[in-house]
């Protein structure tokens, strides 16, 4: 155990863990837009896969991590005007729709990878940012300045997102279709339209979550994200909504994740005990949502369809 | 600059408008009379585009437009103010108003909105704070917010779907102000309320509807409040009643020193004391947001209590919860019906037995008993005269009234001696609110205690036994029945006490 407790084992546990924070952030970050507005999407684990895949065999056929980037967020964008059409204009059962599209991201990527690939063929994935001096930072330089261009885009939408939320028209409009969407009606907001907008920017984000996770690992396999997306959709939960709050979740279950794995890595916990120590993200997750379970902060109208009855 | 010719409307089960006409000309007041029911919230919002109407066209100025949502009706310079309150109560005044407007850039820079809010509200006398949350705010308040918000869109044709029925005296005096300053600015004015006496004071032209129809037209110069009663129901009505004088019995609710803070965390309540005996209407008159809300909340264990307690019939309730307080024998009829008094989505039998379905004969082996529960429910249906097709009809689909009088049924009817009642008679119409009264007086003859907290001044001195005076939260006076002159008692709303008047 002495072996985690070292400086470099510490930093190395911790930046990682940051980076690993990544694909929640940005699924999480994506999922509060759209319960901003009132959508539950569980399906965030689909889109995110699909992303992955996107990504994965663009970068493959390109050789472009950039063009592996665009088709990850591209691929959630058609996903998001899939799931805006059933939930939005079809009404449609958000729970349930939300396990569809995770049932179908899982199978469709899982076919489309067999077709098209077979093998596993890695890629030249994501690169750590040289920043110069601050990269050779002893401690903070592995803390903070050497992480993949996209993990700074993740963090930087943190701020960005508060601020689209809460000092722009759209986010006034999002949270009002959120909490009461007859009201903004009467005011001439577009509810189900401000709703596909939410939609679909949380879906591009949770593509692009998918997306560099699989950059990030270089491979893509089945059920890559391996649940991952629903411990997003849980974050928005912990975070209250707001977009400081699931930063801190993000990281939390980034370092978590970083942690088990340097145990494993440093042979700590070995065999069964290993099996046990993976499923700490989904055993914190319950736990974590037990103790936020108060649900304060809500949007009023999370799951509630929007139709004007004449 | 409005027209509405031959506006047919039907829903499932009833047709809430029949060939109705209606014109509105600039710088006037057209006044909707009609019972519960009648109507005048569906023909409203079909030209504020929130219903299609079936059959009928609208013209604004002559030219006939379709208004397919609320989005047109506002680029035709139509402005609503809803029955039910149309605010988000998670945003501020100011992000309400900003809500839907267009911005530069799509920043939702509050500065200008608040700059031009306060303008606005200066102008037309409507006190606001642009940065208060709504959920803070009082009714009365949240009134002022919705004037505002159609205000601010420079509305030249305004509706205005009981505005009144949440305002006290002085505070509809300062509207009509407001409205007047509107119509001499040349807007049009649709004004829905069924308190005659203001319907004869502020209307230019008067359309009555029954059932849906058109049944007359006039203006107040060639009627009287009797004459628009009459118009309405179709029946001779005759207003006003006496109240039987009437010994009462021991004390059956005390609260003594209440101490409660309000959502903004402010003592909405200090050092309040009222005492209601068995067979006594005790009226709690005063200006919305002076502690009304918080003290029937307190009471009824809606909110935490900080000092001070309650009891009823005598004994303590340590920390009341409704459903402590209710196995007690309290009933309550709140303020905001559609926030804690009905359940919108359920229908109206389950909203009728949202009380008394746990007990016996409603339910057997833990099976509820639909013929029971029918036969009951089709009886306080018939007897507090709910206008709705059916039983089983969603309780949100009945008219703004109706909603009142399923609540009001349902406390009404059980046998509780201890009665919370808040604004019972809000928003309905005058043969039901004859009716509530009439109810309210046969529960004091069977030796309830009933607390009446209203904001109708004439409610309260009409039926109260004493009146105690609520501003910023203490009571100003408990004064006996012979005592409560109209003058005296809207003076002490105000908060000039007693002391000063004498001495002035
Ligand atoms: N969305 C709806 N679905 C079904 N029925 C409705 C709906 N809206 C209104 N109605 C019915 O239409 C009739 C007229 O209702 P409306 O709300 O216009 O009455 P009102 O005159 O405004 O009454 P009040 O004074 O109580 O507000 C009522 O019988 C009501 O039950
Ligand atoms: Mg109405």
């Amino acid at each position: 155990m002495s072996d985690f407790f070292t400086v470099s084992v510490l930093v190395a546990t911790l930046a990682s863990g940051i980076r690993l924070a990544t694909p929640f952030l940005l699924s999480a970050l994506g999922e509060t837009i759209g319960q901003r507005a009132g959508v539950l999407n569980l399906g965030v684990e689909g889109v995110m896969l699909i992303g992955a895949y996107a990504a994965y065999i663009t970068a493959l056929r390109t050789g472009s991590v950039v063009a592996g980037v665009l088709a990850a967020m591209g691929a959630g964008a058609l996903m998001g005007i899939v799931y805006a059409f059933i939930t939005v204009v079809m009404h449609a059962t958000q729970g349930i729709s939300g396990i569809g599209i995770f049932l179908f991201g899982l199978g469709f990527t899982d076919l489309l990878f067999r077709h098209q690939v077979g093998t596993p063929v890695p890629i030249d994935g994501l690169r750590g940012l040289d920043m110069g001096g601050l990269s050779d930072l002893p401690v903070v330089g592995e803390l903070f300045f050497q992480h993949s261009v996209l993990t700074y885009v993740a963090f930087a939408l943190v701020p960005v997102v508060w601020f689209a939320m809460n000092r722009t028209t759209f986010g006034l409009n999002v949270r009002a279709v959120g909490e009461t969407p007859e009201a903004a009606d009467t005011l001439g907001v577009r509810v189900n339209v401000v709703r596909t907008q939410a939609i679909i920017i949380g879906n591009v984000m949770a593509g692009l979550a998918g997306g560099t996770l699989a950059l990030d690992v270089g491979i893509f396999q089945q059920n890559l994200t391996s649940g991952q997306g629903f411990i997003a959709v849980a974050l928005v939960y912990f975070g209250a909504w707001r977009s400081s709050g699931v930063m801190a979740g993000a990281l939390l279950f980034g370092v978590v994740s970083s942690t088990v794995l340097q145990l494993k890595t440093l042979g700590i916990i070995v065999g069964a005990n290993s099996t046990i120590a993976a499923m700490a993200p989904a055993i914190l997750t319950i736990v974590v949502l037990v103790l936020v379970s108060r649900r304060i902060g809500a949007p009023s109208a999370l799951t509630v369809p929007f139709e004007r009855d004449n | 600059m409005l027209e509405m010719v031959g506006i047919t409307k039907r829903f499932p089960g009833v047709i809430a408008n029949e060939d109705v006409d209606l014109t509105v000309l600039p710088g006037q007041v057209h006044t909707l009379l009609g019972e519960n029911g009648a109507g005048k919230s569906t023909l409203v919002k079909i030209l504020y585009g929130l219903y299609r109407q079936d059959e009928g066209e609208v013209k604004i100025n002559g030219e006939p437009v379709e208004i397919a949502s609320p989005a047109a009706a506002i680029t035709h310079g139509i402005g609503m103010i809803h029955q039910h309150f149309m605010l988000v109560p998670t945003l501020t005044v100011a992000e309400n108003v900003a809500l839907g407007l267009h911005s530069r850039r799509g920043l939702a820079d509050m500065g200008p909105v608040r700059k031009r809010l306060m303008e606005v509200s200066d102008r037309h006398g409507l006190a606001i704070d642009p940065d208060a949350y709504i959920w803070q705010l009082a009714v009365g308040e949240r009134q002022r917010a919705e004037i505002l918000k159609a205000l601010y869109r420079e509305a030249q044709l305004l509706v205005l779907d009981e505005p009144t029925a949440v305002l006290t005296p002085p505070e509809v005096e300062d509207l009509f102000a407001t409205l007047r300053s509107l119509t001499n600015e040349g807007r049009g004015l649709i004004f829905i309320s069924h308190k005659l006496t203001e319907v004869m004071d502020i209307s230019d032209q008067i359309t009555v509807l029954r059932d849906g129809r058109v049944v007359g037209r006039t203006t107040p110069s060639e009627t009287s409040r009797e004459g628009l009663a009459s118009m309405m129901v179709g029946r001779e009505v005759r207003l006003g009643r006496d109240v039987p004088d009437q010994d009462t019995g021991d004390d059956r609710l005390a609260v003594d020193a209440l101490r409660v803070r309000g959502d903004r965390g402010n003592l909405a309540l200090e050092d309040f004391s009222v005492q209601v005996a068995a067979g006594e209407i005790v009226g709690i008159a005063g200006v919305s947001g002076n502690g009304q809300r918080e003290l029937a909340e307190a009471i009824f264990g809606l909110r935490p209590i900080e000092g001070g307690r309650v009891e009823v019939a005598g004994r303590p309730i340590a920390t009341p919860t409704p459903k402590s307080v209710r196995r007690r024998g309290v009933a309550f009829v709140p303020e905001e019906r559609m926030r804690h008094g009905a359940v919108g989505e359920l229908n109206v039998s389950e909203n009728l037995m949202l009380v008394e379905y746990e007990h016996r004969p409603y339910v057997r082996a833990g099976l509820l008993q639909f013929g029971a529960i029918a036969e009951r429910c089709k009886d306080l249906v018939r007897r507090f005269t709910v206008k709705t097709p059916s039983i089983t009809t969603q309780t949100s689909h009945l008219s703004g009234g109706n909603i009142q009088k399923v609540v009001i049924a349902r406390e009404f009817s059980s046998d509780a001696e201890v009665l919370i009642v808040a604004q019972p008679t809000r928003g309905i119409d005058i043969g039901a609110a004859e009716y509530v009264h009439e109810r309210l007086l046969s529960k004091r003859a069977a030796g309830a205690a009933i607390l009446l907290i209203t904001e109708d001044l004439d409610e309260a001195l009409q039926l109260s036994d004493r009146v105690v005076v609520l501003y910023e939260g203490r009571a100003m006076c408990d004064l006996p029945r012979a005592e409560a002159t109209t003058d005296r008692v809207g003076l002490l709303m105000t908060g000039v006490s007693e002391d000063a008047t004498a001495s002035a």
